[in-house]
């Protein structure tokens, strides 16, 4: 038996076998090598709690049969291509919220950020007349500033997160009017910079199918490549039938979205943005040393300022990230919605984008989580959304059900986090 | 023992509000010695600890590091200068792997890009060496026993090639073997050249390591000691007070100037 799960607090046993080599240690979890060794060892984890995007993947396959049900044309092209079109805004905001949680803290102030961004643009490119590529670099500056300011204040000065950013949530939103000042809404430019975010397709078929075919064999080689190294090094490597499992089940979801869009408007710029901002913010989060110290500080603040992290440039940076994402988010709200308005980003923006990131799987206090939960929880919410427009029920009912499926995966969190625990795994 | 000290404390003073936890402590470590610090709690050990690693910076006095007077206010400097530190409080991330602790602060890097497999190898090889046992290098802390994460704390000091260690109560926590393996790493570290600050309430690991036994009592140095010719009564004297009288103070006088 080489793979039962057995509790490793008791002290090690004295081990009479002294050879001078390394000894396996019979209580040691050893996997099996190859396909029957990944099967086993994906249960194992499933029976431990470790249930990672499966409640999500789960969830999104019964939301489109429900809704497929109801209404057929849920799973078309056109409905498809428009889910995809709107989760990047809110997309790319949730992948700011995710960096902060990772931090074990919380920001409510995006939704007005992402608001004070899109006014800022707005503003400058119509109202002043400024370039328009200018305008825009503005307004993510202004959207770093503010998170910096964030960041100072609960970093240097120690006031909680969730202070600042509910206090920052109510002063941006105010700045935001008093800089739309007479202006209900300013409408976005046709050919504008930002009109085009939303509104650019690809429409050659090549474009969508190239985009999976670079994905999937980018995935594959850096898969190889990493297993290769692993091998040389001696160390436990991913089997190829492993590979190969996870390169199909990429390649099946990749091209189907690709054959989807097509059918549609072709690819949407808006979704090659939000997954390019997906696949930086996933390589800086697990590959480098600043996403480790994020990691580290919201795992434990005291064992990270003790290996030197500066705690403080941290924290800041992090607010700094997610100030710069809530206006690009913003940009792209305002180009979906046709321009800045008064009361962009607020509403239930916010909430969606917090629970965006919570249902994909990033636990609220800190330390564990994926940036791909930004995508797949945002997957979840417009898919709800859009279902229910559909179906044509009013937007009380949208708040009540996005908000009994955020207190559901909420739930399922804490439980997972609970079996973990039991299974010593947490 | 008539080398220079790699690492020296010289009218070392430490104060939080209103308590005076240090007051002009003197501590000299050379390489290739060992040396206790020992004292009962509240003693000042963990303080005097935690200004050399940095997590404090001192009120007054001076360390110098190989005869020159350094300023450590942030734990990089400590780092820096090559002294690692494990804590009684181990300072693990629960929700990292073993892997990302060891190297934590300090991951290899290969074009800018962690480079997990060198550093799994290291690691692997690393504990291999030290004989530490643990289910996997790629679990979290979080579910290695108090024994296991014990061990990794002290691996993880090493991985810097520090020049100086300092462990603050490695063994209190430990079943037998591992308390064994821990004393023999000790000796294993000090037959490498490197100087190390061992704090214990086990007089029988401090007999057992040590070469030198430094006292401190209510925040002051309380005799220094070559842990050869002292008895463990007055080893145990010095850390209670009980005897401070003139015999103790000419033992003291004699170990200083023979030291």
């Amino acid at each position: 038996m080489t793979d039962t799960v057995k509790k490793t607090d008791t002290p090690p046993a004295l081990d009479d076998s002294a050879a001078p080599a390394p000894v396996t240690d019979p209580r040691l979890l050893v996997r099996e090598q190859g396909f029957r060794g990944y099967v086993t060892e994906f249960k194992r984890k499933v029976r431990g709690g470790e249930l990672g995007s499966i409640p999500v993947v789960l969830g999104l396959i019964l939301i489109a049969v429900i809704f497929q049900s109801q209404d057929s044309s849920f799973l078309s092209p056109d409905n498809l291509s428009n889910i995809g079109i709107y989760i990047a805004g809110p997309g790319i905001m949730a992948v700011g919220v995710v960096f902060v949680l990772l931090l074990g803290e919380i920001d409510l102030s995006v939704g007005s950020v992402a608001g004070v961004g899109a006014a800022v643009w707005a503003v400058l490119s119509t109202v002043h007349g400024i370039d328009d590529g200018v305008a825009v670099l503005c307004a993510v500056a202004a959207g770093a500033a503010i998170g910096t300011v964030h960041g100072f204040f609960f970093a240097k000065v120690g006031v909680p997160a969730f202070v600042v950013t509910l206090a920052g949530f109510l002063g941006w939103s105010g700045l935001q009017i008093w800089l739309m000042g007479s202006e209900g809404t300013i409408n976005t430019p046709r050919g504008s910079l930002v009109e085009q975010l939303t509104n650019f397709f690809f429409d050659d078929i090549a474009a969508a199918y190239g985009l999976a075919l670079v994905a999937v064999l980018g995935y594959l080689a850096s898969m190889l490549l990493d297993s290769r190294r692993r091998r040389e090094a001696s160390l436990p490597y991913r089997p190829l039938s492993e590979v190969a499992l996870r390169t199909g089940l990429l390649a099946l979801v990749a091209f189907t979205a690709a054959y989807q869009l097509n059918q549609a408007r072709g690819l949407p710029l808006a979704l090659v943005i939000f997954l390019a901002v997906l696949v930086i913010a996933d390589f800086v989060s697990r590959r480098t040393s600043y996403g480790r110290q994020i990691f580290a500080c919201g795992g434990s603040t005291e064992a990270a300022r003790r290996a030197g992290i500066n705690v403080e440039r941290v924290r800041i940076t992090v607010f700094m990230i997610a100030g710069t994402l809530a206006v690009v988010g913003g940009l792209f709200i305002a180009s979906q919605s046709g321009g800045a308005t008064k009361s962009l980003g607020a509403g239930n923006v916010l909430m969606n984008v917090i629970a965006a990131a919570v249902i994909g799987g990033t636990s609220l206090f800190g330390g564990r989580g994926k940036i791909w939960s930004a995508l797949l929880g945002m997957l979840v919410i417009q898919s709800i959304m859009q279902g229910l427009n559909l179906l044509g029920m009013a937007s009380e009912i949208q708040y009540m059900i996005t908000g009994a499926v955020l207190l559901a995966a909420v739930v399922l969190d804490s439980v997972s986090r609970r079996t973990q625990k039991t299974a010593g795994r947490a | 023992m008539s080398a220079a000290p790699v690492l020296a404390l010289r009218g070392v003073s430490k104060r939080f509000g209103a308590v005076q936890a240090l007051t002009d402590v003197d501590l000299e470590i050379r390489a290739g010695e060992v040396v206790a610090l020992v004292g009962d709690n509240g003693a000042g050990k963990s303080t005097l600890v935690k200004t050399v690693a940095g997590v404090h910076p001192i009120d007054d006095g001076t360390v110098e590091w190989k005869g020159r007077p350094v300023e450590i206010n942030r734990p990089h400097d400590a780092q820096d200068l090559g002294i690692a530190t494990v804590y009684q409080d181990l300072a693990l991330c629960d929700n990292l792997d073993v892997v990302a602790n060891l190297f934590l602060g300090r991951e290899l890097r290969r074009g800018g890009v962690i480079d997990e497999v060198a550093m799994e190898k290291r690691a692997k090889e690393l504990l291999d060496t030290l004989s530490i046992r643990i289910p996997s290098v790629r679990i979290p802390i979080a579910s290695l026993s108090g024994g296991q994460r014990q061990v990794v704390a002290i691996a993880r000091a090493l991985i810097g090639e520090p020049e100086v260690v300092i462990l603050d109560e490695p063994t209190a926590a430990l079943g037998v073997e591992q308390t064994a393996q821990v004393l023999d790493l000790v000796e294993r570290l000090r037959e490498r050249g490197l100087g190390v600050i061992l704090i214990s309430h086990n007089m029988a690991d401090v007999k057992a390591v040590a070469d030198t036994v430094a006292v401190l009592r209510l925040g002051r140095n309380n005799g220094v000691f070559p842990v050869k010719e002292t008895s463990h009564e007055e080893i145990i004297a010095a850390i209670t007070g009980a005897t401070d009288n003139a015999v103790t103070r000419r033992q003291q006088r004699t170990a200083e100037a023979a030291s």
